[in-house]
């Protein structure tokens, strides 16, 4: 049922984006990083929590997870370290990620070719 | 065959419109979907090693930003994202592709101001926008905390 959920759920953020694509002047770099903002957005007012519950990696694998990943850290790094965990609970929290993201791009650059121009 | 202008004119249109909204939001929907099945399967994976809910997410976006960017180097990725649109490039997958990518594409230009630095055109704005908003609602519930 997880997999039906995460499939559903996943498919409809996507189908969704679409139409930010085809419909507005829209960059990748921009629908990204409005989707991050909007997933700490959401999280924040208590929406998207529930939405990661229920429908898993179909909520928490689009880029709003990121965003999720990034307030719930805070969130809890303020009950635990205090003021502290203002600045360290995000990036604790979403550590994995960026550091995997920094170190797979470079080892591509590394071990790959770039495309043929041609 | 004869055509009015205004014929002629919506045949072009229609020709030259080679993907509808709706058609694009059902490969969206498909790829996407696909995605993030293939990622509950890898999360459920790596809770069945005993990891937890937290960790085992961690785990998930470390492997499916690996995928993506080894796909990225065997130039896959981007033969796919042609087709699927939002559905590769809102998932995470598609976060782990703007950084390999540009990394690959700009590597002709060094490896300190090509590769490193041009890995982030995407990611940046992404990194400074999430951590900086991240670190805003920690401030209001800090304070929202005191009273």
């Amino acid at each position: 049922m997880d997999y039906v959920k995460a499939f559903l759920v996943g498919g409809v953020i996507c189908a969704l984006s679409q139409i930010l694509i085809d419909r507005t002047k829209l960059t990748p770099a921009r629908i990204l990083t409005a989707y991050v903002v909007a997933g700490v957005v959401l999280t924040a007012i208590g929406v998207y929590g529930p939405l990661v519950e229920w429908a898993g990696a179909g909520a928490s694998v689009p880029l709003f997870g990121f965003g999720y990943t990034l307030a719930e850290g805070v969130k809890s790094a303020i009950s635990s370290d205090g003021v502290l965990g203002i600045f360290l609970g995000g990036t604790k929290a979403a550590a994995g990620g960026i550091t995997a993201a920094v170190l797979f791009g470079l080892l591509t650059a590394l071990i790959f070719k770039p495309a043929d121009k041609s | 065959m004869e055509l009015t202008p205004k014929e002629y004119q919506s045949m072009v249109e229609k020709a030259s419109d080679p993907s509808p909204l709706w058609k694009d939001m059902v490969v969206a929907f498909l790829s996407g979907g696909a995605i993030c099945l293939f990622g509950q399967l890898i999360l459920n994976g790596w809770k069945n090693t005993g990891l937890e809910q937290k960790d085992a997410a961690a785990a998930t976006s470390i492997t499916l930003i690996a995928i993506a960017a080894l796909l990225t180097g065997m130039h896959l990725y981007d033969k796919i994202a042609k087709h699927a649109g939002a559905g590769t490039l809102v998932p995470i997958t598609g976060f782990s592709n703007s950084i390999a990518s540009a990394a690959l594409e700009f590597k002709s230009e060094g490896l300190i101001l090509g590769t490193a630095a041009k890995m982030f055109t995407i990611a940046g704005p992404v990194l400074v926008f999430g951590i900086s908003s991240s670190v805003l609602y920690g401030v209001i519930l800090y304070l929202a905390g005191m009273f």
